[in-house]
């Protein structure tokens, strides 16, 4: 069996499971965000009373934090009453930021746990050896009343990871790479496992970040064995109770593929589709309105170090915006203390609130029709960061930077100091 | 759940995502009758809930639904009264949520290529054939598992789970 299974079977109580097989799994772990107070309603809808375990429940105010109408406003009110109401303590309020960093941030993903939130970003977890998946609100609310839910178990294709990173290609660029090239319907009910040797070189942020995009090709969930890289981070974390699987030697994937991450570009996801991906030298000098650096895809610690050396002593040219959107408080303050964000103001960058922000159109940094924006987040689907006639380009937090330095798409591998791959 | 019906198919591409079906700014919206107007709105038919009649079809290309996990998107859907909705696959979090809400889901191989909009369609959900009643072409679905048709047959997960929580007592 793969690690996977061995997870999935542990939670349904069974020796064994198989592909295909649907199985019911006990949760370790429920999020809601802010933007579904129809999980509440469901609940209730569904005969639920006292939710199965409200320790196990977070409530995570990121998608409007803070609310920008009286309607999220009132959802949120909404949300605070049923938390009084039902004993939930795990409230992250919008000073808090996005879930999936905060999920990282307070140690509540751990290998050989099940994670489900309502945000289909939840493969992140993966990179922590978790099952972590996104549901919607009445998938959500059946956990919430009975602390089960069932899932398809999927079958599972491996990706390993081998040469050396270049310089100025990080793990976005691989991932865009990736889905680029396997489409964004391949993973459809089906799990991912990263692998190989580049692993070695990637941080958790980075791993983070694939295993968050994974679900951008249709991915249920994400997973990469836990390591020495997982251990140090949950041991700086304070998490010490968790369970590692191993998968089977004798494991046959549904498919084995090998990328050589020598070979990758810079890349950027090219409007409207994640899977329209290119070399950035291909788009190289289109003009930007806006670029955006944030999200539980890009917006981590190492994403506003990547940015602030880049802008360092520089200044972003008058026809371009850049946003800055710092995924949670934690990395908040870590760029503060290291003084990323000095440096990103003085460049001409503007500080939101932690959160979603504009990623999906919420708030924050909307586009007008015909503007372009170069962005660290997930999606360029039309509309999805304002009017549907604006163009946005996904790229690593260090393309965002050197796009904003220069007003155009710009591959960042001349700006960047020795240090920095 | 009818065991067959027939309706007009509106016809959509591939790797419809849920911002297409249900824009994320409208997401804080909560009762049905608001929910059920932005239906396809960031799609290219972004009048459909205006033109919609109950009981008719949604016809798509392979991932339709893929991207956010909002349950809007099925909302949405259910709230102008879709028949069915068949495509080549589905993203997975709408897959599930609209079985969840008892929304008939068909995957259908070739659909899209057999399927011209304004087509009427006839479905057996028993024996997964899908007509063509303007070309007389007929397909085969997917079978669902017996675990989602026991869903669907329930009318959506909400009416199982209150049987189940009702039998705990």
């Amino acid at each position: 069996m793969h690690a996977i299974e061995k997870l999935l079977a542990f939670k349904a109580g069974k020796k064994e499971v198989h592909a295909g097989e649907i199985v019911n799994c006990d949760v370790d772990y429920v999020g809601i965000n802010d933007l579904y107070y129809q999980t509440v309603k469901s609940f209730y809808e569904m005969g639920g009373k006292k939710v199965w375990d409200p320790d196990k429940v977070i409530l995570f105010f990121d998608h409007y934090a803070p609310c920008a109408t009286e309607k999220q406003a009132d959802n949120h009110k909404k949300f605070r009453a049923f938390a009084k109401e039902q004993g939930i303590t795990r409230v992250m309020d919008i000073d808090k930021g996005v879930c999936h960093q905060l999920m990282a941030d307070y140690g509540f993903a751990k290998p050989g746990e099940i994670v489900v939130i309502t945000d289909s970003h939840t493969t992140t977890h993966g990179a922590f050896g978790a099952f972590g998946t996104g549901v919607g609100a009445t998938d959500l609310a059946v956990i919430l009343a009975t602390g089960q839910l069932w899932f398809m178990v999927p079958r599972i294709f491996r990706i390993n990871l081998v040469g050396k990173l270049p310089k100025g290609v990080y793990a976005k660029d691989v991932i865009l790479h990736i889905i680029g090239k396997l489409k964004a319907d391949y993973g459809v009910y089906k799990a991912v496992e990263f692998a190989g040797p580049v692993l070695k070189e990637l941080s958790v942020s980075e791993r983070m970040a694939m295993c968050n995009m994974s679900t951008e090709m249709g991915c249920k969930t994400s997973y990469i064995q836990p390591d020495e890289i997982t251990m140090e981070y949950l041991k700086e974390h304070g998490i010490t109770d968790y369970t590692i699987y191993e998968t089977d030697p004798d494991f046959v994937y549904d498919a084995d593929l090998t990328f050589d991450v020598s070979e990758i570009r810079p890349q950027v996801a090219v409007p409207f589709s994640v899977d329209n991906v290119s070399d950035l030298a291909d788009y190289a000098g289109t003009p930007i309105n806006q670029a955006y650096l944030g999200s539980c895809t890009g917006g981590r610690t190492e994403d506003f170090a990547v940015a602030a050396s880049i802008l360092k002593g520089k200044k972003i040219p008058t026809s371009t915006r850049m946003i800055l959107v710092p995924a949670s408080k934690a990395v908040l303050e870590a760029c503060l203390a290291k003084g990323y964000i000095q440096t990103l103001l003085e460049a001409g960058a503007t500080l939101t609130a932690t959160g979603c922000a504009a990623c999906l159109g919420i708030h924050q940094g909307l586009l007008a029709a015909d503007e372009v924006c170069i962005s660290s987040t997930n999606r360029n689907f039309p509309g999805r960061m304002g009017s549907v006639k604006g163009r946005i380009f996904l790229g690593s937090p260090a393309t965002v930077a050197a796009s904003a330095l220069n007003g155009v798409i710009t591959d960042p591998t001349p700006y960047l100091a020795g240090g920095e791959r | 759940m009818e065991q067959v019906i027939t309706g007009k198919a509106w016809k959509f591409g591939s790797n419809i995502d849920t911002d297409q079906i249900y824009p994320g700014i409208y997401v804080e919206l909560t009762e049905m009758e608001d929910i059920r107007k932005h239906a396809m709105s960031g799609s290219e038919e972004p009048d459909l809930a205006q033109k919609f009649k109950p009981g008719e079809i949604i016809v798509a290309g392979t991932n339709f639904g893929c991207g956010s996990s909002r349950e809007h998107a099925a909302m949405t859907l259910k709230g102008i009264g879709v028949g069915a909705v068949l495509a080549e696959s589905f993203g997975r979090i709408f897959f599930r949520n609209a079985i969840n809400l008892g929304i008939p889901l068909v995957i259908c191989p070739g659909i899209s290529k057999e399927v011209r909009k304004g087509d009427e369609l006839k479905i057996n959900f028993e024996t997964g054939l899908v007509e063509n009643q303007t070309t007389g072409k007929t397909m085969k679905a997917v079978p669902l598992s017996q675990y989602v048709m026991n869903i669907l047959k329930s009318g959506g997960i909400k009416n199982l789970v209150r049987e189940k929580l009702q039998n705990a007592k």
